[in-house]
């Protein structure tokens, strides 16, 4: 699944970064943002307009991520808590 | 540079407090200046250590990685790694990471240490961090890392003290240079899981307070309805603080002038001291109060962590016109006045969007319009109500409003289509926690912002403001002359030469004429309609006579002209000092003279065939 299809709450796991053309330097920093596999991922809120831009808490950290920014990023749901 | 000068680079990533560090290190004594060839701000300071010792730091600035993708980012890569010409190579790195955030922040600490530089971490926000019961093992961190670790409070009196005697103490040896490539880059986020892992505790992963904050200041009405309150305030202070202050300067150098012209012989001396570097004077600083106002909201906005929560909420809508969320407040406080509005723009990280705001900000109608507009309606739109409520003139003025923004959505959406680069630019912003701003950090950027515009503005725009003001005073007029005086300056036959540029747009040479010290500043368009046609001051009197003079369509037009033309040279001037070019001053210029001059024929064309 998609980090922006996840629902808005709903605990995930990221399981890695796609780029989307070669070199994608969005892809890249994803990554050194943080965005690797393992890392536990939420959406935390959506903008007010079309639900963009996402927040997303990734550790201690939010970044606002756009709707295309955050399809890159492969994530898995977590079954259980 | 004596052999005792110890340089010591500052660098990690945003949000890490890095310059409230700084500010706590150096106090007032900062060098503000640019690096060269870029808009980006090059902060150095010193201080004495306690062993006698002169430290030289450079607040570079925050990055979260050495892959840089924004110019600030290549700046901080470019100076550690002894790249950057004319930058000398740091002889120790501090690395500044927010204890309440090591996750993100440790990791751009191990891509300084590959470098091989000695480098002492500071952890910063130590007070936030203890508040959220989060516990690390210091000496362990630092055993593991293999090179010193302090603990600093930015915000707290003294609390850099551990930092500055590490530092004044003796060099911490250097790490081994190591490769960066792809593979050891993922290896970093591991380095970071174990080092987490083995020295840090944190009960939850968040603070409560940012929880319970942004659920009201994200909500998806709330939020909206508290960032209109806040920005109400915001252009209500720029008008009701900054204003009078600016009209008491204006009024303060007219009376000066005046006393001034009691002492002087009367001829081109009094003149040029009176009107042109008196009055010069008064417009220029009176720019200052609206820029002050207006900043101090912007630097305890961003202090406080709301400025880059606004960008979230409107990121949507301003993408559409193909600007960012970060635009929004440059453009705001652009209605104030463009000037400080496209100094704004320094919050905003990515060069292109930054260009597309400087560009649009002063198609927002900024408060030197509104006695221009208010002349012009009160004289030709007459006072009647459309649909039983609405003031015909207030529609008239709202109208010229929204042509402003219009006019700006449209430029932002042709600059998006025409724009060579068509690479995908992120949004990718950080919201950082929230903190209460601190004083002496907004005092400082105030400070800091109140003194390039005197420094680097202030003389052009007055010798722009002298030229204009020789342009409509010379020559003389003859003996026996009977029109007004500036009929015979350079500026009258100026006027009179634009008059067939203009004379499609409806303008006669009168009008054209006031153009021209109208490019000083767009008010001074009021005082000298009133001159040339020789009627007293801005009083009632101007109104009627220009109702005699001007047919509706022409008025319209002028109207028209002035919600979209290339003024004021003030506005210019900030664009070349922020964009450190003169093709963005053309650019400017010239795409808002050709939008002015369409939209007035297009105005002045359908209003005389109509009427």
């Amino acid at each position: 699944m998609r980090l922006s299809e996840l629902q808005k709450g709903a605990p995930a796991v990221v399981e890695r970064v796609d780029d989307i053309h070669a070199a994608d330097p969005i892809a890249q920093r994803l990554r050194d943002l943080g965005f690797v596999q393992g890392e536990p991922v939420r959406v935390v809120a959506r903008g007010p307009m079309g639900g963009d831009p996402l927040l997303i808490q990734i550790g201690s950290t939010r970044f606002a991520l756009r709707r295309n920014e955050a399809a890159r990023v492969e994530v898995r749901t977590e079954v259980a808590a | 540079m004596s052999a005792d000068t110890l340089r010591i680079a500052l660098v990690g990533n945003p949000n890490c407090g890095k310059t409230a560090l700084f500010n706590q290190l150096t106090g007032g004594r900062q060098k503000v200046a640019n690096y060269a060839g870029v808009t980006i701000e090059r902060k150095e300071g010193r201080f004495v250590a306690p062993s006698g010792r002169m430290l030289q730091i450079l607040d570079l600035p925050g990055a979260y990685s050495f892959d840089a993708v924004s110019p600030d980012e290549q700046i901080t890569r470019d100076v550690l790694e002894g790249n950057y010409p004319g930058e000398a190579v740091p002889d120790l790195i501090v690395c500044v990471a927010d204890a309440t955030n090591l996750r993100l922040h440790l990791r751009f600490l191990l891509e300084v240490k590959r470098l091989g530089r000695p480098v002492v971490l500071a952890l910063n926000m130590m007070d936030a961090a203890r508040r959220r019961g989060i516990v690390i093992d210091v000496p362990e961190l630092s055993r593991r890392l293999g090179l010193p670790v302090v603990e600093t409070i930015a915000v707290q009196r003294g609390g850099a003290k551990a930092l500055i005697e590490r530092v004044d103490g003796e060099m911490p040896v250097a790490a081994p240079v190591q490769p960066d490539d792809a593979a050891s880059r993922a290896d970093l986020h591991a380095q970071v899981r174990e080092l987490l892992a083995a020295t840090v505790t944190m009960p939850r992963a968040t603070a409560k307070l940012d929880d319970a904050l942004d659920r009201w200041a994200l909500h998806p009405v709330f939020g909206l309805a508290i960032l209109a309150a806040v920005m109400f305030l915001v252009f209500q202070a720029v008008y009701s603080v900054g204003k009078p202050m600016t009209d008491a300067i204006g009024d303060g150098f007219g009376w000066l002038g005046d006393h001034l012209a009691v002492w002087l012989p009367a001829g081109p001396l009094q003149g040029l001291v009176t009107d042109g570097i008196c009055g010069g004077l008064g417009t220029v600083l009176g720019f200052l109060p609206e820029i002050l106002v207006l900043f101090f909201f912007i630097i305890a906005l961003e202090e406080s962590g709301y400025l880059p929560r606004a960008a979230f909420l409107l990121d949507r809508m301003m993408l559409s016109v193909g600007l960012t969320g970060r635009s929004f407040i440059p453009l705001l406080s652009s209605f104030a006045c463009a000037i400080p509005g496209i100094m704004g723009t320094r919050s905003i990280t990515d060069p292109r969007d930054r260009l597309t705001t400087i560009l649009v900000a002063p198609l927002m109608t900024c408060s030197a319009r509104l006695p221009v507009y208010a002349l012009l309606i009160g004289a030709f739109i007459p006072v009647r109500h459309v649909f039983g409520v609405f003031n015909l003139q207030g529609l008239v003025l709202f109208a010229l409003y929204a042509a402003g923004i219009a006019g700006a959505m449209l430029v932002g959406w042709a600059m998006k289509r025409i724009h060579r680069d068509k690479r995908e630019h992120a949004l990718m912003m950080e919201l950082p926690s929230y903190r209460l701003p601190k004083a002496r950090d907004v005092a400082i950027g105030l400070y800091e912002r109140g003194m390039i515009f005197l420094k680097r503005l202030t003389g052009v725009i007055l010798a722009l403001t002298v030229l204009m003001w020789a342009l409509s005073s010379f020559p003389a007029p003859p003996a026996g002359a009977t029109g007004p005086a500036i009929d015979y300056s350079i500026a009258g036959y100026l006027g009179r030469g634009f008059a067939h540029l203009f004379a499609p747009i409806g303008f006669n040479w009168q009008m054209s004429l006031a153009l021209i010290p109208a490019f000083a500043a767009r008010e001074t368009a009021v005082a000298a309609l009133a001159t040339v046609y020789a009627v007293g001051g801005d009083g009632g009197a101007l109104g009627p006579a220009l109702a005699a003079h001007i047919p509706l369509a022409s008025a319209l037009s002028l109207l028209v002209w002035f919600a979209y033309a290339p003024q004021c040279m003030s506005t210019l001037a900030v664009i070349k000092r922020e964009t450190d070019s003169w093709r963005n001053v053309a650019i400017s210029f010239g795409y808002m003279f050709v939008m002015a001059y369409v939209a007035s024929l297009l105005t002045f064309q359908i209003a005389s065939a109509l009427t």
